[in-house]
């Protein structure tokens, strides 16, 4: 069975269709990433799946539960889903081990919470108030509340937005880790570089409808798209997109007789793809 | 496989955790709690007289301050601050997790009901030490104080978590809730004699439940001879018990179905 199931997915606001249809399938230990500019319905969609928001129409499961349901059964089922939300600024005046401790109570099973202080790199700051954490730190902290009551289910919503490139390594790290452990992540992301790296597969969703779901070798045919080979012959840099970039390469290899100067041999970037598919929306802000 | 923690051991603990939380935060500690204190030392220094014989103002201001302190510290303080936690994300990653909405509530009920012991027994402290105030000496009198403190706090507690849908804003919230409280405050005979307000002031005060909690109050601080004083002459302490039952229970049900956990 599938940890998500989604079928004919609908939502409007008003006269605005947010979302027109989504489907999805995702098994568990998949680590799936759901990409679409501002306003593709994405964030509508993902609300939905973590029970946040009501839908008009389709048909969800999520741990063979409907995200609609209440009382005590929504509780059970939230006890074995973690949200990592995009921004939560509360509880300044808690240390981050009070507040982990405290949401570990709320689980049946936690995770060992020395155990996820180290993983999210925060041991130098247990006894840290909250509200002295910079933004990197808060956002592990985040992930840390996400992941305190050992979820089959990870929703990430951006979750490393502000995070510097090694802070950014370090999370990828995490994650990985707990891929390792057969958590099942569905993530949004701004950074197609952080799809490539963690999804084994994505989905693009633009205007409400999901356009392919693929893994990022294949988005949008980019395995098997044209190469594109540079190199400076005199003055001049010239391109040429192929199929067959070694046989461009052995031509000119012969042509200049051993180092073809500035050689570079390119394939569309996941971002190059991604853009051409939502046709060329790509404002990063929130 | 493991149960999931039970509503009321889950409020309990929250209600550890408001209580510090709220203690971290000095000057709003530093200002809830004594906020009575500091009002009877400027309204007993400016008022020395007696309202009755044998009663001075301030026995009959600490009646009024116990009761008004449970609206300030429990629905207009969780009025506010609640739009606050949500504006900040705080109840929607509460939502998210298998905590229920209970325990929540509970928490910060034991919350406002620490704080009103506090309040009160500075008050009580003040007053007897500075303004001459005079404690009950029946046992029927502190029975029904310790009955209307524990279901004025919660009456207050229900109200303000009902009452935290209506501000939009955490930034707003303020400005929706305070002139709502005082006004009451004026309305329900806190700051002033009640029975010397004007009649269509009195009515409207006695369809809220400060009005009932004054009154309450006064049965329990002034002697019983002042209660021929009250508009309907005796102390209603019954009637008052029904009121603050009811808006206890109007407060619950529009907590348990309208809660918002989300800005929008």
């Amino acid at each position: 069975m599938n940890v998500i199931e989604v079928k004919g997915l609908k939502k409007s606001y008003g006269q605005v269709h947010a979302v027109r249809g989504v489907d999805l399938s995702i098994p568990a230990g998949e680590i799936f990433a759901l990409l679409g500019p501002n306003g593709a319905g994405k964030t509508t969609t993902v609300e939905i799946l973590e029970g946040f928001r009501s839908r008009d129409a389709g048909q969800i499961s999520i741990l063979g539960f409907d995200p609609q349901t209440q009382g005590h059964a929504a509780r059970q089922w939230r006890d074995r889903i973690g949200i990592v939300l995009q921004s939560a600024a509360d509880a300044g005046d808690l240390t981050v081990i009070e507040t982990i401790e405290h949401f570990s109570g709320y689980y049946s099973k936690p995770r060992d919470i020395d155990e996820v202080i180290v993983a999210v790199g925060l041991e130098d700051k247990t006894g840290a108030l909250i509200r002295n954490l910079s933004g990197g730190q808060r956002r592990r902290l985040d992930v840390a509340l996400g992941i305190i009551g050992s979820p089959e289910l990870l929703f990430l919503d951006e979750p490393t937005t502000g995070f510097d490139p090694e802070a950014r390594r370090a999370f990828w790290a995490l994650i990985e880790q707990l891929r390792g452990d057969g958590t099942t992540i569905l993530l949004t992301t701004h950074y197609l570089d952080e799809a490539e790296a963690l999804a084994d597969r994505v989905a693009v969703i633009n205007n409400g409808l999901i356009i392919e779901v693929s893994t990022p070798a294949e988005l949008g045919g980019r395995a098997t798209s044209k190469a594109l080979i540079s190199w400076r012959d005199g003055g001049q840099v010239k391109t040429e997109e192929s199929d067959n970039p070694t046989s461009v390469v052995t031509r000119l290899t012969t042509q200049f007789g051993g180092e073809i100067p500035e050689l570079s041999v390119t394939r569309p970037s996941l971002e190059d793809i991604y853009l051409k598919m939502i046709g060329g929306v790509h404002e990063q802000d929130s | 496989m493991n149960k999931i923690p039970s509503a009321l051991n889950l409020g309990i603990r929250r209600g550890g955790l408001e209580i510090r939380q709220f203690a971290r935060q000095r000057e709003s500690v530093v200002f809830t709690l004594l906020f009575p204190v500091i009002l009877l030392a400027i309204f007993g220094s400016v008022f020395k007289d007696t309202i009755a014989p044998g009663v001075t103002f301030s026995q009959y201001f600490v009646a009024g301050m116990i009761a008004s302190g449970l609206v300030n510290t429990g629905f207009q303080a969780l009025a506010i601050t609640i739009p606050m936690e949500r504006d900040v994300g705080g109840l929607k990653r509460l939502r998210g997790t298998p905590m229920p909405a209970s325990s929540y509530f509970i928490g910060k009920a034991i919350l406002i009901a620490v704080s009103m012991i506090i309040q009160i027994a500075l008050l009580f402290g003040f007053g007897l030490l500075f303004f001459g105030v005079e404690m009950p000496t029946e046992l029927s009198k502190w029975i029904t104080f310790i009955w209307l403190v524990l279901l004025g706090s919660a009456c207050s507690t229900a109200l303000g978590i009902a009452f935290s849908i209506v501000p939009k804003s955490g930034r707003g919230a303020s400005a929706v809730v305070s002139p709502i409280v005082i006004i009451l405050q004026f309305f329900s005979g806190v700051f002033f004699v009640f029975t010397q307000l004007p009649t269509w002031m009195q009515q409207l005060a006695a369809i809220f439940p400060l009005k009932w909690l004054t009154q309450g109050m006064r049965s329990v601080f002034l002697p019983d001879s002042f209660a021929a004083q009250e508009v309907a002459k005796s102390w209603e302490t019954g009637r008052t018990f029904l009121i603050l039952v009811l808006w206890l229970v109007i407060g619950i049900f529009f907590s348990v179905r309208k809660f918002k956990w989300d800005r929008d």
